[in-house]
């Protein structure tokens, strides 16, 4: 990847010499992204993030699709940048569905036959959830959108390099990743599209990537992907094992070292390396704050570290109450993590959750056998007001 | 993301806790919107001789509260009603734009225990 910093600056898309290295350096990297996820390299378009992939996905096939049919069904809990473009889809005419999820995440195959009609063009739905870890049975899914003649994609950011990927066994005809997910570089992301299924372009005016997005590739950051895909294509079973063991631990142990922990997302079959729970009594961010100090690094759907000031609305969806929302903790190990640091984890959250309760005053209403979370009547809250008011 | 100054607040609080038997009680925010805080006072001849509080929310609320505690002990209610929600911006070194709300509770709170103060004492008159 280093040469493309430097003295390998050519332009892919020169026919002189200058060009060829940086070609090959692209084409081998997307015959090594392809491998990862079994498609043909022909199938994997790079992009500049996973962001970019989804809205190509979403935008680009509805619009390709548009003279079939204008409705589009997506999950609630997708990632904003799939909510985001269903929701300029709805402003462009098209009706979008937005599928419930049970208690622990998941996405019914049943919930999706019953809301999909025949003018239904494309299903989006994630394949695994970075807020609480479940894991969607993309394949199931699939199927039904293609019984009913609509098209299928699948955002798989939290999902690649935790658990494998094959496209083919999985059915998707649409399916986007970052090169981060397998520890790759920033800037590089792949949206597989299975041959025949054409997205609209979002990026016009160039014939790169086979002429689904134009604009000179980052092929330091697509070199650097490939050479990500190809460890992370040998090194994933002994990652997924292991991830899955340790992350097993915390989900088992944390409650049994601290009372009034609820697990959110499934309690088996989990995405490997993904532990989350509310902590009740104290908000998320002030938990981060203190673990931060402690050298931990982790991440909650509380509405102070959520930029929109709004609990998350994963957690909603999946029918936690507001306040419980607030209390939400989100710990992603890697394949660097060890059992020590599980237990440094497991050592650490407790005091500083002792520490916070002592000064909540939910905790305080707790205690005298009060409910924590009333509220006086007619109340609403100031900061969504204050969210209201930035936009 | 924060100043010093409020990681040395959030880290180390000042006046946690409750008054017992305090001469007024206030509470702002609430559990659904991530940010709620109590304030308990008690006042002697006019001064607030003890502020305490109790507060679950974000670092930037914890923060707000421990200052607002430590402005407003000692000073008359007059004076302590003046406290703004800019000035305890301004003395924690600024806030990130998007947590200024938390700010506002903390006078809010504050202001709410001293009404209570002023309400109950018009009672017993």
């Amino acid at each position: 990847m280093v040469p493309f910093l430097g003295f390998e600056f050519g332009n892919p898309a020169s026919l002189h010499r200058g060009g060829e290295v940086p070609r090959r350096a692209i084409e081998t990297a997307r015959e090594l992204v392809a491998a990862l996820i079994n498609a043909r390299p022909g199938e994997v378009v790079f992009e500049s993030s996973a962001s970019e992939a989804n809205n190509h996905a979403v935008k680009g096939l509805a619009l390709s699709r548009m003279d079939k049919g204008r409705h589009i069904i997506i999950s609630a809990i997708e990632h904003a940048s799939v909510l985001e473009p269903a929701r300029s889809l709805e402003r462009l005419g098209f009706e979008v569905t937005r599928l419930p999820v049970d208690r622990e995440g998941r996405v019914g195959p049943d919930t999706l036959a019953a809301a999909i009609r025949p003018d239904t063009i494309l299903v989006s739905v994630m394949h695994a959830n970075y807020e609480v870890g479940v894991i969607q049975d993309i394949a199931a899914l699939a199927q039904v959108a293609h019984e009913h003649k609509a098209l299928f994609h699948s955002d798989g950011t939290a999902a690649v390099g935790r658990v494998p990927i094959d496209v083919v066994g999985l059915g998707v005809d649409a399916y986007s990743f970052p090169a981060q997910s397998i520890y790759g570089p920033k800037g590089a992301a792949a949206l597989f599209v299975k041959r025949g299924v054409r997205p609209v372009s979002l990026i016009e005016g160039g014939f790169q990537e086979n002429n689904r997005r134009a604009g000179t590739e980052n092929v330091a950051a697509i070199a650097g992907f490939g050479a990500a895909a190809r460890v992370a294509g040998s090194e994933l079973e002994t990652w997924s094992a292991d991830l899955a063991r340790l992350s097993r631990r915390v989900v088992a142990e944390l409650p049994r070292r601290l009372d009034h922990v609820v697990l959110t997302g499934p309690a088996a079959g989990r995405l490997p390396g993904h532990a989350s729970f509310c902590v009740e009594f104290v908000e998320g961010e002030a938990m981060l704050l203190s673990l931060d100090d402690e050298g931990i690094a982790a991440a909650s759907g509380s509405s102070c570290t959520a930029r929109t000031l709004k609990a998350s609305h994963v957690l909603l969806a999946l029918g936690l109450p507001h306040a419980l929302a607030q209390s939400s903790l989100v710990l992603t190990l890697g394949w660097e993590s060890t059992d020590a640091e599980v237990d440094y984890f497991l050592d650490k959250l407790p005091p500083i959750v002792q520490r916070l309760r002592e000064m909540s005053p939910l905790y305080a209403r707790h205690l005298r056998g009060e409910d924590p979370y009333a509220t006086r009547p007619g109340e609403t809250c100031d900061n969504e007001h204050t969210h209201e008011e930035e936009n | 993301m924060y100043s010093e100054r409020v990681m040395e607040h959030f880290r180390n609080p000042h006046n946690v806790g409750e008054i017992e038997n305090p001469d007024g009680v206030g509470e702002v925010g609430n559990p659904v919107c991530g940010d709620m805080m109590t304030f308990y006072v008690k006042v002697e001849n006019g001064v607030l001789v003890d502020v305490k509080f109790k507060t679950f929310g974000c670092g930037a609320a914890i923060a707000v509260s421990s200052m607002v505690s430590d402005m407003a002990k000692g000073k008359t209610i007059e004076e302590a009603l003046k406290i703004t929600n800019a000035d305890v911006a301004a003395e924690l070194g600024g806030l990130p734009p998007n947590k200024l709300h938390c700010s506002n509770l903390g006078a809010d709170a504050l202001h709410a225990a001293i009404r209570n103060y002023l309400a109950r004492r018009e009672e017993t008159k």
